[in-house]
């Protein structure tokens, strides 16, 4: 597992917006350290990576866990907007865009799109909508599991294929915050 | 039906360990993993990794309804559910039968029937082995008169408890209604049930198991015994096969009647009848019997050449016992300690955190089966078994010399762990003689103060 340049940007804006001064992450060997400059500098950051960090993912695995890594490993993380989304897939740590919100999966199952075969899904490309917006349905042995947007917008991207399998916390959709 | 993929619906160094055994048997693995072990060495050896829910047991590792579906979902044939979790809970047992997902280990029956205590000691009566003299109690009244018919020391036990967990001992028959009251209300809390029976507590005892293989059919084999008397608060730290100095009669008779009970259930797969030995008579009594794969399972390994999780996996499938396992010899001797990441300086005191540096030993006859390499998160949710080492030798000295040495160039930091402990424990006298009782580990840190033994690392 490594930390992409993406991820690396992220955890510097998030640090920029926070209370704290440093940040020090251990993830897999790769150590990241941030610090803001005393000097009135935007934020310094050191990585050094040894080659062994460049670990393989298990096929068909998410290609990332740094996120929930840091937000648990950091108080200074776990109070952004990273512990929302509790284990972003490859997909949602590349949206860096704080605009941007993911809306995980509360739980591993089959997800659908819509209430019933043949019904309009729940929500499309350009659907508004609120916290209280179902947007998909997680089955988890019979037992019909609503999802929440948990977001004020308008959907962005539609990331879940119906009636495929859905990890505890992968993105299904992606929504544009409003305001 | 041929099973092609396995969910593994467990962590740390037992996934490792099935996933070893399923690539060299060309089955697919799936790891079904918590939020906390996404990026642990089984998930990185593992075909596929799905991610089944926070890191708390309750959320992730315990939820029978999401492991199913985990296995549905990944069309997965068969879940693997190693020790501990939901290995021997009979819904998930039961929800795989229901789903056509095979479930490699026992039935759903055969769990229940084996974990209640009271009908697993009447299954042992009626399998003529012996029980400890005990009875079920429903009232302290009760319990007075039966604590006078068995008389002191004895043990206050939790009818659904396991692992030592609920047990209270009771010197004095003038304690008992006060020790059975509250063990009735911590069995209550802990396991949804407050019954407790009372049984002669063995002054000096040993705890020996036999590992038995059964087809469902009720025919069963043995692979041999191990000694596990070497516990801390119930927890078995070291164990090795053959289990020393007993005489033969004795250890055939243990044999036969760990098979008598599995043969009467019509047992399926890979499980442990465990015993107590009465040091003093040579009497041997039914504690329990465990209807999964053992931590201590690699001792058995060693000496048998047998591989139990592919004999387990075999059974699952349908291929039957391979009966001429009972005939292979036994080869030398094989001894097993338990690292843990807890602290003998504090208690033992779990000392969960990121593995610094870790350098396991190596060499003729010595097996690791880990899951913590340099960079590891040892979770504090979870029980804080790091590794195993397993030394096999040709003959018990030898093996005991290749353990210690093993120990001695074990390194590791970044977390506390009982490295120390095994150290002074191989070193000890009395366990280098061999045969010791399960009170061995009260009186070696007893005898030592924790700084000497924590010296010994």
């Amino acid at each position: 597992m490594s930390l992409t340049a993406a991820d690396v940007a992220e955890i510097m804006k998030i640090l920029e917006g926070s209370a704290f001064d440093e940040v020090t992450l251990e993830i897999d060997g790769l150590k990241l350290s941030m610090r803001r400059g005393a000097s009135g500098g935007d934020g310094a950051a050191a990585a050094s990576a040894p080659a062994r960090v460049e670990a393989r993912r298990p096929t068909g695995a998410p290609a990332s866990a740094a996120a929930p890594m840091a937000a648990s490993a950091s108080p200074a993380l776990a109070s952004t907007s990273l512990a929302s989304a509790p284990a972003p897939t490859a997909k949602s740590a590349a949206a860096s865009d704080p605009h941007v919100q993911d809306v995980t999966s509360p739980l591993l199952g089959t997800c659908y799109r819509a209430p019933k075969p043949g019904a309009p899904p729940f929500v499309e490309v350009g659907t508004p909508v609120e916290q209280d917006t179902v947007v998909a349905i997680v089955e988890v042995m019979k037992l019909m599991n609503t999802v929440r947007a948990g977001v004020k917008g308008t959907v962005t991207e539609i990331l879940m294929r119906d009636g495929a399998l859905v990890e505890y916390g992968e993105a299904l959709l992606r929504v544009k915050k409003a305001g | 039906m041929a099973i092609r993929r396995i969910l593994i619906a467990n962590r740390g160094e037992i996934a490792a360990r099935i996933i070893r055994t399923c690539r060299a048997l060309q089955i697919e693995t799936v790891l079904a993993a918590s939020e906390a072990d996404r990026d642990s060495v089984p998930a990185g050896l593992a075909d596929r990794t799905v991610c089944i829910g926070p890191a708390r047991p309750m959320e992730s590792y315990l939820k029978v309804e999401t492991i199913v579906q985990a296995a549905l979902g990944t069309k997965s044939d068969a879940i693997h559910p190693g020790y501990g979790f939901l290995s021997e809970r009979a819904p998930l047992a039961r929800l795989c039968e229901s789903h056509n997902v095979i479930f490699i280990g026992p039935t759903a029956e055969q769990i229940e029937a084996v974990g209640d205590k009271l009908r697993a000691r009447s299954a042992a009566e009626a399998a003529n082995v012996p029980v400890v003299p005990g009875a079920a109690v429903e009232s302290v009244a009760a319990a007075v008169l039966e604590g006078r018919k068995i008389g002191a020391p004895l043990l206050v036990k939790a009818v659904g408890g396991g692992g030592g967990r609920g047990m209270k001992l009771v010197e004095k028959l003038e304690d008992l209604p006060a020790a059975v009251e509250l063990a009735s209300a911590e069995a209550g809390a802990a396991f949804g049930d407050a019954r407790v029976y009372l049984e002669r507590f063995i002054a000096s005892g040993r705890h020996v198991e036999v590992q038995v293989l059964g087809d469902g059919k009720g025919s069963v084999i043995n692979l041999g015994e191990r000694d596990c008397s070497v516990q801390r608060r119930y927890q078995k730290l070291i164990e090795e096969t053959p289990a020393p100095g007993l005489s033969e009669g004795l250890r055939s008779s243990l044999h036969e009647a760990a098979m008598r009970f599995a043969a009467r259930l019509a047992y399926r797969g890979a499980g442990t009848v465990e015993f107590l030995v009465d040091r003093k008579t040579g009497s041997f009594y039914f504690l329990e019997m465990n209807a999964r794969i053992q931590v201590e399972h690699p001792v058995t390994e060693a000496v048998t050449g047998v591989d139990l999780v592919a004999e387990q996996i075999a059974i699952a499938n349908g291929a039957g016992l391979r009966r001429e396992l009972a005939d292979l010899g036994r080869r030398g001797w094989a001894i097993e300690c338990r690292v843990n990441a807890e602290d003998p300086l504090n208690d033992f005191r779990p000392s969960p955190g990121v593995v610094r540096e870790v350098s396991w030993p190596s060499g003729e006859g010595i097996r690791v089966d880990t899951h913590i390499q340099p960079g590891s998160r040892v979770p504090p949710f979870y029980d804080s078994l790091m590794a195993k080492i397993v030394a096999h030798g040709p003959d018990r000295a030898s093996t005991l010399a290749a353990l210690r040495r093993a120990i001695a160039t074990t390194r590791l930091s970044g977390v506390a762990s009982n490295l120390s402990f095994h150290a002074a424990a191989l070193a000890d006298p009395e366990f280098q003689a061999g045969g010791v009782d399960t009170g061995f580990v009260a009186r070696l840190l007893a005898n030592r103060s924790s700084t000497e033994v924590a010296g010994h690392g």
